[in-house]
């Protein structure tokens, strides 16, 4: 009696130690937000991210590892745009948590803060995969992140009332830091500005529009569709006539493709880590601007 | 006059004589430092002017970008108003195929099991249009959302697949469904036909669930809140779907329990396992046979039918990314027991044999399975295999072991026979909204008939995307 006594009361002890529940469960959809999240959060945050940087965020499914952990999550931070349109809404229905179904506010879209780019004119399939609130992949320009920094704090609030202080005093310090990086990242980049680049994907739009450079053409026929011999060759063949500095892909995208044209058009290629994670330098949203733009300005020269 | 003209001619001739070097330094010095000044000065001016062009650039920049803002808010504004802002996501799925076969689809039948009466055979030869879907959803309130599948059939005529109402509200992880949904028991149950990767069923579901099961009834789910998923679900229907019958009876006429659980393994691969029970109690659940001398004959079941499936699916991709190369391993083991009284009735006839209806009690405990694997080797590119096969195991027919009349000769569909099949496929996906599909199968359902079957078959979706399931 007094053995199980002792037994029960240790175990009590062992469940009493452990580590207090975070405050907020956060499910981010991509890397770059779950990367966001945990700066402006810290331990206050538990957050899970339903992707990585190696993995396309278009062909995602609704697997049982998501439904789970977006069944405790208390906010769920996407980009919206319908990036996530393939899955996102089935794991919020199947889920069972009314906290994170569309239009609740533990449903954050981080598109809606920012100025979209590519706006179709026309919303038809027959142009590809085109999204019709305009380009999805809105991180690549640090002003945009800013953005949604202030967006995204003010839901952590919202949602988190007790640790306000704590969400908004984070911010505010992310945002200082954030924009010296900014300013220092804009003066390295100014060898950039004009720069003709191939891209595989429409994905590096807002990169290239935040540095100047000029997107001189896609791998892939039309978004969405891979690459076809035909395509490569015409793209080739306008190369000639309009040289390109460097052909870029993402750290998911097919690399042969890429391969062959760098070789053709005797260009370089490179691989930019698109996202937190993609690179090895890339472990957070500072190191995944440095990591891209001292890669840029490798080949610049 | 005359002397100040000399003086100025004089200083005039002097200025173009050169002047000694030391005159010429200083000179030099002073302009040099004039020029200096201007140039000080000139920058400035410059530097400042720039400034103020790159203040007003910004200026500019952020004006464009507010306009546009405010563009974009108004083209959102423009289709959030009016009657239409409301509209469903609609989609439509089209569906055909060109079907080759040895033996004739309409004689189609899987000896040794009692016919579901589901669209269990195989497609008309040559060219047939497949069932048309069209499928509406959207968010009915904060509460509950709102789904409705139809078939539309290629002969006429428009079924209700799936019409269901989906609680968006309910608390600690439960969801309610009511309508018409298809079963969750199993994997593929819960998925329409033209998100197979065959044409057609597995055998077990062709046998045992009529093709798909669909409940009119409630379903209540559970997601456990914890890192593994593991969800409980309960289903009450009215049970006049195959395994059951329409009653015309008050109280709940079929019911189901499934359980599943899954997860990731590192990150490349996901997978999903479930144990399902499923139990009806038909009355009177007919199906047409023929007797020794090949006439007509209905026999029909009253009693309960009892299903357990187990499932389990893995799915591999390099890093999670499925867009280049996936495979996907599938099958589900089913246990079917069916306890009650068999009737025999050949009255119809002109000329029966017996003339009388014979009930007897029918305990048959039968089984049956199925294993397949998709293999993505390209972009655009899947092939596939599958092999599906059922046990007659043991039906106890108390009408032939009586020995009252009817023999097991009288009982055609009923012949102790194990049906299998092979099924090899290829398809070509050039976007994920199209697929051109190439199958050829050898169907050994039929006891001494093996069909040898090619389909190609096409399947198109447009309009709202559908959502990626597991």
């Amino acid at each position: 009696m007094i053995k199980w006594l002792k037994s029960m009361v240790a175990l009590g002890a062992l469940l009493a130690a452990q580590p207090a529940p975070a405050a907020l469960n956060i499910f981010a959809c991509e890397p770059e937000w779950g990367s966001l999240a945990k700066e402006l959060g810290g331990d206050k945050v538990s957050v899970y991210i339903a992707t990585n940087a190696l993995q396309d965020p278009h062909h995602i499914e609704a697997r049982p590892s998501l439904i789970a952990r977006a069944r405790s999550a208390d906010l769920v931070v996407c980009t919206g745009a319908e990036l996530e349109v393939g899955w996102l809404p089935l794991v919020q229905t199947q889920s069972g948590n009314p906290k994170i179904q569309a239009g609740q506010a533990g449903h954050f879209e981080a598109a809606r803060y920012v100025v979209a780019l590519e706006v179709p004119q026309r919303v038809d399939r027959a142009l590809g995969d085109v999204h019709a609130a305009g380009n999805p992949h809105v991180h690549l320009d640090p002003h945009n992140i800013a953005k949604v920094t202030a967006a995204l704090s003010e839901r952590m609030v919202q949602l988190d009332g007790a640790e306000a202080g704590t969400y908004r005093s984070r911010a505010k310090a992310f945002l200082e830091r954030w924009q010296q990086a900014v300013a220092r990242w804009e003066k390295q980049a100014v060898p950039l500005k004009g720069m003709p680049i191939v891209v595989y994907h429409k994905d590096m739009s807002y990169l290239i529009n935040w540095l100047g450079m000029r997107e001189a053409g896609t791998l892939e026929p039309k978004p969405g569709l891979p690459p076809t011999t035909a395509q490569l060759s015409d793209l080739l063949a306008r190369l000639a006539k309009e040289p390109a500095k460097v052909v870029v892909r993402s750290a998911y995208n097919d690399p042969r493709a890429v391969e062959w044209l760098a070789e053709r058009a005797r260009i370089p290629a490179v691989v930019l880590p698109f996202t937190v994670g993609g690179s090895d330098r890339a472990k957070d949203l500072f190191g995944l601007f440095d990591d891209s733009l001292s890669r840029l300005l490798a080949v610049a020269k | 006059m005359f002397i100040i003209r000399s003086i100025g001619a004089a200083i005039a001739l002097a200025l173009t004589i050169p002047l000694p070097a030391l005159a010429q330094d200083a000179e030099l010095a002073k302009i040099r430092e004039e020029i200096r000044q201007m140039k000080e000065v000139y920058e400035q001016r410059i530097q400042a002017l720039e400034k103020r062009l790159a203040t007003t650039e910004t200026k500019a920049g952020k004006a464009e970008q507010s306009a546009a803002s405010v563009e974009s808010a108004a083209t959102a504004a423009a289709n959030r108003t009016g009657e239409n802002a409301y509209n469903p996501a609609v989609s439509l799925v089209l569906q055909g195929t060109y079907a080759r076969t040895s033996q004739d689809p309409n004689s189609f039948g899987i000896t040794g099991f009692m016919p579901s009466g589901g669209e269990v055979g195989p497609p008309k030869r040559s060219f047939g249009l497949a069932e048309t879907e069209l499928a509406l959803a959207a968010n009915i309130d904060p509460y509950f959302r709102g789904v409705a599948i139809a078939a539309l059939a290629p002969e006429g005529g428009a079924s209700v697949e799936e019409a269901y109402f989906q609680t968006l509200a309910l608390p600690q992880g439960f969801t309610l469904k009511g309508g018409r949904f298809f079963s969750g028991i199993g994997y593929q149950n819960e998925q329409h036909q033209h998100a197979w990767d065959f044409q057609d069923a597995p055998l077990p579901y062709k046998a045992f669930l009529g093709t798909t099961l669909k409940q009119d009834g409630v379903q209540l789910k559970w997601v456990a809140p914890t890192d593994l998923f593991i969800e409980l679900g309960a289903e009450l229907s009215s049970g006049d779907q195959f395994p059951g019958s329409d009653r015309n009876k008050n109280g709940i006429g079929g019911s189901a329990i499934f359980g599943h659980v899954g997860g990731d393994i590192g990150a490349s691969y996901a997978w999903r396992a479930g144990l399902s029970y499923l139990k009806a109690s038909p009355q009177n659940r007919s199906y047409q046979d023929a007797d020794s001398l090949d006439g007509a004959v209905t026999n029909s079941f009253t009693g309960d039918a009892r299903l357990w499936v187990a499932d389990a699916v893995l799915k591999w991709a390099p890093n999670g990314n499925a867009t280049s190369t996936n495979f996907k391993l599938q099958g589900e083991y089913f246990r079917f027991r069916q306890d009650g009284q068999l009737t025999y009735d050949d009255t119809a006839q002109a000329a029966p044999q017996f003339g009388v209806a014979f009930t007897n009690p029918l305990n048959a405990d039968q089984s049956g399975y199925y294993l397949q694997g998709i293999w993505q080797f390209m972009p655009r590119w899947r092939a596939g295999y599958r092999y599906d096969a059922l046990r007659y195991g043991t039906v106890n027919n108390g009408i032939v072991t009586s020995g009252a009349g009817p023999g097991a000769a009288d009982f055609p569909l009923l012949a102790n026979y194990n049906p299998s099949r092979n099924t090899l496929m290829f398809d070509w996906n050039p976007t994920e909204f199209s697929r051109i599909r190439l199958q050829l199968a050898q169907d050994k359902s039929r006891l001494g008939a093996t069909d040898n079957q090619v389909f190609v078959q096409y399947i198109y979706s447009l309009g709202a995307h559908g959502a990626h399931k597991f």
